[in-house]
């Protein structure tokens, strides 16, 4: 074209280098922000990787998959760690964000060599293979504790551990709340997918509902993905539109979910960490990580060189999950029968899947007599949905 | 499902959540599109209006936090907007930029820095702008809820034909089809299709940063960071898919609204298998009508000839 025929090839690399150079600024905001800056440890970063940092603290790494103040599992994360921050001899540093590919391993580096971290918690689930495993290897002396349960002796590191919390248990509580709040008995859960992990949420919330109240059923829309803000407030809509009057959820952030309910003047149930703040009205409870308790052992652990535990599981009794606090909306009664359950788990007289459970369609998955406590492994491999709910998981 | 009793609407949910969502989901296509369009119009595409849209959510969420006015917030987001607009407008005047190029480059940037800026704003509320109570006349609290109509929709529902109008009658939308179909014929008309251009780009994304402000400030109505996810893209390509057509482009953010609304509604009434193919429902009609709508023969004659990626 005519205007084109008197540029210089100059003009032409420049404006190149100005979209590369976009793109690059681009790369450095949206990806790699870390919190604290790294730059102030630098100065005995070259010996950090072998030995303990100058001051005699250990340096304790955490990572997030995306911003630690989403109202939800990062958050969750986020709060132990600042627990964890105020322990006597330790520093922590923190980097949000990091997507679950090589830059997850970036940062691992950056943290070890850098900061002097000797001990790293990526906390997304799929950081573990191969990021993690890569990385363990490379550093025998750093040790790495995941959150996702994926650890197989024998096959992984030995400085390797991973852990994971029975929140299903906190999910029972919040459905005996719900199922005693319900005036419709129709509850509402939005989902992200059909995987062990959020069916068995999904199952112990209806049980908790029906074992109060025969009459509620537990209506399931799942969204498709992790954070799907838009889907999520039109799947809230839907349910409430069909007459679901407490809704809850499983997606990384119920942020959208707790905000579209209350503004249509629904009860929500939170799910990660606290949401009582985005909804005053209708909070009624939610099923909260304590990840605190899991952190603290595991730098005692390594402050005093004790073995490492590869696999830490719990529930109520362990202190890894908690309830949030009753909300104005929730009876007396309810919070009785919460408390009541509550208690019975802590003391494992309560046992959530215990036969007969059938599924949806009516097929019977635990026969009579069979109880699955919490560390069955056949749990872990939950495929379906309990009766009383309304949904399918094909 | 069983019976239908009091609190509930039963399967009339469907066609009820279709509505609903091609109210309240088009709003953000529907400003992003037209944007779009009128850059495009001027033979220049713009792929960043992504970016673009999750930057007017950012400022637009933060100016009604700051200020308290959540009006203030959707002219900052088109503030915002314009500028991103300027900016790409900008540099595809340079001597032999590539649009396309710039597109990504700003997509990235502008997410890469909404994200940036918007760290302090993912925790607090502020307010939301207010809607319209269109279902008065029911008591039935689905249709109230369905029809409550953000004033924002109503203006990109009266903004598509005026455009049409606009591009078909007056001199500006005359020009503004001479420097898209005829950049040669321009010049030698006299007019300065940079110019020109520049100013469409800053007009789309002008568009864009309101069609932003409305996802933070009235639906989902939060800001947060997965907000966008692909919306801005996908409201580039109904551009194509509404033949660069302001009211072809009302109708295809309707119909992405509402078919976007599909997938959760009849899971919530128990249609609940194959829910992965509902929920790709918008995806799946937009390919189907542009394989039906398209031919091989000839090249659409509603594109404007100077939008050519060769350049």
């Amino acid at each position: 074209m005519a205007q084109r025929a008197y540029e210089s090839p100059f003009a032409r690399r420049i404006t190149l280098r100005l979209v590369l150079g976009a793109i690059a600024l681009m790369a450095g905001i949206g990806c790699n922000k870390k919190t604290e800056p790294a730059a102030a440890s630098t100065a005995s970063g070259e010996t950090a990787a072998a030995a303990p940092a100058d001051d005699g603290k250990l340096t304790v790494g955490f990572i997030y998959v995306g911003p630690k103040d989403d109202y939800g599992y990062n958050q969750a994360h986020a709060e132990g760690a600042k627990v964890v921050a105020t322990l006597p001899n330790l520093k922590i540093r923190e980097e949000e964000k990091v997507p679950e590919d090589v830059a997850v391993q970036n940062t691992m580096e950056s943290m070890i060599n850098l900061d002097g971290a000797k001990l790293l918690f990526p906390t997304s689930f799929g950081y573990f293979d191969p990021h993690i495993l890569k990385m363990a290897e490379k550093y025998p002396n750093v040790t790495f504790f995941h959150c996702g349960g994926l650890y197989t002796e024998g096959k992984h590191p030995k400085n390797v551990g991973s852990y994971f919390g029975y929140i299903d248990e906190a999910e029972y509580v919040s459905g005996i709340v719900a199922g005693l709040t319900t005036k419709t008995n129709k509850l509402g859960f939005v989902a992200a997918k059909p995987i062990p992990q959020v069916l068995r949420n999904i199952n112990a919330y209806a049980l908790g509902a029906k074992s109060v109240n025969p009459k509620a059923t537990l209506s399931v829309i799942f969204t498709g993905d992790w954070s799907l803000p838009v889907k999520e407030a039109e799947a809230a809509n839907s349910l409430i539109d069909q007459g679901a009057d407490v809704i809850t959820g499983h997606v990384d952030s119920p942020k959208v979910l707790m905000e579209t309910a209350e503004r249509r003047n629904a009860f929500t149930t939170g799910y990660h960490a606290s949401q009582a703040k985005l909804a005053p009205k209708g909070y009624l409870t939610g099923a909260e990580w304590n990840w605190e308790a899991v952190y603290k052992g595991y730098i005692d652990t390594v402050q005093n060189k004790k073995p490492i535990e590869h696999l830490v599981r719990g529930g109520f009794k362990e202190g890894y999950i908690k309830m949030s606090a009753y909300g104005p909306a929730v009876s007396e009664e309810a919070k009785k029968k919460a408390d009541e359950a509550k208690a019975a788990l802590t003391a494992g007289t309560l046992v959530i899947f215990k036969g007969p459970i059938q599924d949806n369609a009516g097929k019977e998955v635990i026969p009579a007599g069979t109880e699955r406590g919490q560390r069955d492994i056949e749990l872990e491999k939950m495929a379906y949905l309990v009766e009383g709910v309304k949904g399918s998981v094909k | 499902m069983e019976g239908v009793d009091a609190s509930s609407i039963g399967i009339w949910g469907v066609p009820l959540a279709v509505l609903g969502g091609a109210i309240r989901i088009s709003t953000p296509f529907l400003f992003v599109s037209l944007g779009e369009c009128i850059t495009e119009k001027s033979g220049r595409v713009n792929l960043g209006l992504e970016g673009t849209l999750v930057m007017g959510a950012m400022s637009g969420y933060g100016v009604s936090y700051l200020t308290g006015s959540a009006w203030l917030g959707v002219l900052a987001a088109s503030a915002i907007g314009a500028l991103l607009g300027a900016l790409h407008g900008f540099l595809c005047g340079r001597p032999r930029v590539n649009d396309i190029a710039v597109g990504i480059a700003l997509m990235l940037f502008g997410i890469g820095l909404a994200f940036f800026l918007g760290k302090p704003l993912i925790q607090p509320s502020a307010p939301r702008l207010p809607s319209i109570p269109f279902g008065f006349f029911s008591d039935s609290p689905q249709v109230r809820s369905a029809l409550e109509v953000n004033v924002l929709f109503l203006v990109g529902l009266a903004l598509a034909p005026a455009l049409r109008w606009a591009l078909a009658n007056t001199r500006s939308g005359m020009v503004l089809r001479v420097v898209g179909e005829g950049a040669e014929a321009a010049r030698a008309m006299g007019y300065d299709v940079l110019q020109v251009r520049l100013l469409a780009t800053v007009v789309g994304g002008a568009l864009a940063g309101i069609g932003g402000s409305f996802l933070s400030l009235f639906y989902p109505g939060s800001w947060n960071e997965g907000l966008s996810s692909g919306q801005g893209l996908m409201a580039v390509a109904l551009v194509i898919f509404a033949r660069w057509d302001p009211v072809r482009c009302l109708y295809a953010s309707l119909l992405f609204g509402g078919a976007s609304a599909l997938g959760p509604a009849l899971q919530s009434v128990g249609v609940t298998s194959g829910y992965y193919l509902f929920n790709a429902a918008p995806y799946a009609l937009t390919l189907l009508i542009m394989v039906l709508s398209s031919s091989a023969t000839e090249a659409s004659a509603d594109m404007p000839a100077e939008l050519s990626v060769s350049r």
